[in-house]
């Protein structure tokens, strides 16, 4: 191999990859004041050996893509390494301009995105884009880097490993193209492959598949690997070491083993011992508050995504529908709120029935009945305040004005734990999980009776979530307002539910109580979505994949 | 074959070419009613003031300005589908065998505008995306917009006044004929053409480097920038095939301005097309050229639009290459 053969001398006594006292700023310009210098990472050193794979994790904004992309010499928009040195091979490649940087990207160190969805090209077919770089660095001819993808494609498990790469990437599905994208990071034979959440936006039935992939090809091409999650449990499958971030700052780091099973920060205790909350399941009452009977339901008349949908939601309580995505459960939202009219079938809700259309549906009809997104910032119009968002559904269905509202948003904002200091906000001055719970002000302020939640807390970091999560559940008790919730993790529906819905193509697989679902015998799906979870123990993944009954879907 | 049995892609192409057509069938419609609703009358204009009521009628009859509207509608439309687009009241000439040079003059010199504004702009679009905010950026942006915002009778006499006044590098007045030789015919119109590149580049240039930054923003753009890829192939090979869409609108538009909207320069230059044929019979009150010239323009400009819809369509993979 010509690369191993211009290797100097001196790099075998070296690390393959050492940060040393990395420190990044960011620059923000805020409209009227001056500009503000951030430091998104601080101080963070480590070392990486050939072959060995370091875990980054931590929250959003704990600076681990960052440090990612900085093995890169790359900063993402307007992102400055301002202090440190990344040596590869013992050089420090920040110290060799642009050109020098352009050497090692693609060359010795590839990347492979949180979204390979977004970041292939869509005017150009799979295989140009594969072999691009292996092309670019002329570490192979055209023919060599052919054959080596497909060989690359045949090892991940890709189907028609001879002819996908002819296909665009719109033509492949998700799961597969995150797949794609590690082959070619892995076609041009590079000594660390940085991989960005490379899972993070796969349904579990597919991420799973993905992840052993992933595992496969790092232990057989001894490639080394930054491997950068939010998800600990994803990451302990994967990763020889983790390094535990926060703030931009180092907060533990140590053998993969150690951090799981006995940690030292009390920030990775609390990582570890996410979503333990206990919800006692309750029973259900004598009439529910939501009825759904066999509804069907179809887009453009002919492409059925509904079909003869049942499910009752009582009051008080929480129904979760969990399914992977395509399998009909934010259409099933859409046609109880009636922004997607129902074929056939019926829905009663507080013992009347609705209109399928929601332009027929009454005041009450739509005041009883609120909606929670994933997105929390599109959900809310980033010119208004937090008061005028909370105090709008209060005119509206109330008629309040004045003291009288106020006083009832000050209320709501107690209520989600916000103190009376976000009043005069704006969307753009509030975090995710802040966002997320004016959201849930704004659907309490109509007090509903139902409030359809749809992966309100997808989009969120786990500890983030889990305050929604028990801020939900505390709301509940108060307010009385039943949920219908909208997930695909089953976590979630462990915490919150007491009765659930598995949903898999358009159709309910599943319904029951949440112990009745949740307990074996399973059918084959629900069996696949159960043990598809990763779960925080060393070896789970090779014993899942053996112990599955059932393909996951995109294969 | 049924609409929803051929291939998005036929289907969508089928529908925007019967769209297109059928455009041009509600222009022709409101023409023919916009002439109609003019004061005045045919054969009175024919005959002039001091006609006998008797020749009048005798005439009315004759051109069959008796009839309803919508069979003369019928008569003019179906005289357009067999190329015969009436005849010229002052000149008592076939319209279509006047205008037809003119027609293809107004094509040449647009043609030879269009292909030095077109390549120009986009090469000058990417270096402007390559040297972003920088000094060629606002070199590039300075120019284009300068040159736009002058108006055109400006910049045509300015140029007329260094090239053909002071420098006589070239003639001031583009006199063309049939059988003039290739070079000489480029040497007539090369001061028009400058000035037609010059009132069209900026719109496509700028629209260029705005589609083209704003793909620079995709996630992909990064991955090509992680492989080591060098700016200027990002930009070339991942960036512009992404952004060809809107820039072939632009482009589709400005090249329709091109035969459309040349009145104002051909009148300047002397140039015998269709501006200068449309300017002459409008201010001579000549209601058959008009809407004959009117249902060319109208053409030009739906057909290279339709182009420019159906280039969009097969620019897109998703498109091109179905699940």
């Amino acid at each position: 191999m010509p690369k191993a053969a211009m290797k100097r001398p001196h790099d075998e006594s070296c690390s393959l990859l050492e940060i040393r006292k990395l420190r990044i700023e960011a620059t923000s310009y805020s409209p009227g004041g001056d500009p503000q210098n951030t430091v998104i990472v601080d101080d963070v050193s480590l070392k990486l050996e050939k072959g060995r794979v370091l875990g980054l994790i931590g929250e959003s904004g704990a600076g681990k893509s960052t440090i990612g992309l900085a093995s890169m010499g790359y900063g993402r928009g307007g992102v400055r390494i301002t202090g440190g040195e990344v040596l590869l091979n013992g050089r420090n490649i920040l110290a060799r301009g642009v050109q020098g940087l352009r050497k090692v990207r693609g060359n010795k160190v590839c990347y492979v995105a949180q979204s390979a969805a977004a970041a292939f090209n869509p005017a150009l077919r799979l295989m140009e884009q594969v072999i691009e770089s292996a092309l670019l660095h002329r570490i192979a001819t055209r023919a060599e880097a052919e054959t080596r993808a497909i060989a690359l494609f045949k090892k991940l498990g890709l189907p028609n490993p001879e002819t996908i790469g002819r296909r665009y990437p719109h033509q492949v599905s998700g799961g597969q193209l995150q797949r794609v994208m590690t082959a070619m990071a892995l076609c041009s034979e590079p000594d660390l492959i940085v991989f960005d959440e490379p899972t993070t936006a796969l349904d579990v039935t597919t991420q799973i598949d993905v992840l052993a992939a992933i595992k496969d090809a790092i232990r057989d091409t001894g490639v080394a690997a930054l491997y950068i999650t939010h998800d600990l449990s994803v990451v302990a499958q994967v990763s020889d070491e983790i390094m535990v971030l926060r703030h931009g700052k180092m907060v533990e780091h140590g053998e993969t083993r150690q951090i799981i099973e006995a940690p030292r920060t009390e920030y990775t205790k609390a990582l570890v011992s996410v979503r333990s909350i206990e919800h006692q399941e309750k029973r259900p009452a004598a009439c529910p508050v939501l009825e759904v009977r066999n509804i069907t339901a179809a887009y453009g008349g002919h492409v059925k995504v509904l079909q003869e949908v049942s499910i009752e939601v009582h009051p008080g309580q929480t129904l979760a529908v969990v399914g992977e995505s395509g399998s009909g459960k934010s259409t099933l939202a859409r046609a109880i709120t009636g922004l997607l009219p129902p074929t056939s079938g019926m829905i009663t809700f507080a013992g009347r029935t609705l209109t399928p259309r929601l332009a027929e549906r009454s005041t009450d009809d739509l005041r009883e009945l609120q909606l929670i997104y994933q997105m929390a910032d599109v959900a809310m119009n980033p010119r208004q305040t937090v008061g005028t968002i909370i105090g709008r559904p209060l005119e509206f269905y109330f008629g309040m004005r004045g003291r009288e509202r106020d006083h009832r948003v000050a209320e709501l904002l107690d209520e989600i734990e916000m103190g009376k200091g976000f009043v005069d906000r704006y969307p753009a001055e509030l975090s995710g999980g802040q966002k997320q719970r004016v959201c849930i002000a704004r659907a309490l302020a109509a007090r509903p009776k139902l409030i359809i939640c749809d992966e309100v807390t997808s989009a969120l970091d786990p500890l983030v979530a889990d305050g929604i999560l028990k801020l939900l559940l505390r709301l509940q008790k108060i307010e009385d307002v039943a949920y219908l919730f909208i997930t695909h993790d089953l976590a979630t529906v462990k915490a919150i539910a007491d009765s659930i819905a598995v949903m898999y193509q358009g159709r309910v697989v599943r319904y029951g109580s949440k112990t009745e679902v949740l307990t074996p015998p399973f059918d084959a799906y629900t069996d696949l979505l159960l043990s598809s979870v990763p779960e925080m123990e060393l070896g789970w993944l090779e014993s899942a994949i053996k112990g599955r009954r059932m393909a996951s879907g995109g294969n | 074959m049924r609409l929803s049995t051929m291939s998005p892609i036929v289907r969508l192409i089928t529908q925007r070419i019967t769209l297109g057509i059928l455009l041009l069938f509600l222009v022709s419609i409101l023409i023919f009613a916009g002439t109609q609703i003019l004061p005045g009358d045919v054969s009175q204009a024919i005959l002039g003031q001091s006609a006998t009521p008797e020749a009048l009628a005798n005439l009315r009859a004759e051109l069959g300005l008796n009839d309803p509207a919508y069979i003369r509608y019928f008569r003019w439309l179906g005289g357009v589908l067999t190329g015969d687009l009436g005849t010229a009241l002052t000149s008592r000439q076939e319209i279509t065998a006047t205008l037809l040079p003119r027609l293809w003059n107004t094509l040449f010199l647009a043609f030879c505008a269009a292909t030095v504004a077109v390549p120009l702009a986009i090469i000058l679009g990417l270096l402007a995306v390559r040297y972003r905010n920088g000094v060629i950026d606002k070199l590039i942006s300075g120019f284009a917009l300068t040159s736009t915002s002058l108006p055109e009778f400006f910049i045509g006499y300015l140029l007329v006044y260094f090239f053909a006044v002071k420098l006589q590098w070239l003639p001031g007045i583009s006199t063309v004929y049939v059988g003039m030789p290739f070079l000489e015919r480029m040497e007539a119109i090369a001061l028009p053409a400058t000035v037609l590149t010059l009132v069209v580049l900026a719109h496509m240039m700028r629209m260029t480097r705005a589609a083209i930054l704003n793909v620079m923003q995709s996630a992909y753009i990064e991955t090509a920038e992680l492989k080591g890829l060098r700016q200027i192939e990002i930009i070339r090979r991942h960036a512009f095939p992404n952004a060809i869409a809107p820039v072939i609108n632009v482009v589709m538009l400005n090249l329709a301005f091109l035969i459309v909207g040349v009145v104002v320069v051909e009148v300047i230059f002397v140039y015998p097309g269709m501006g200068q044929y449309l300017v002459d019979h409008v201010s001579k009150r000549d209601v058959p050229v008009v809407q004959a010239v009117g249902l060319i323009f109208a053409a030009v400009y739906i057909g290279l639009n339709i182009i420019a819809d159906v280039a969009a369509i097969i620019a897109n993979p998703r498109l091109r290459h179905p699940k």
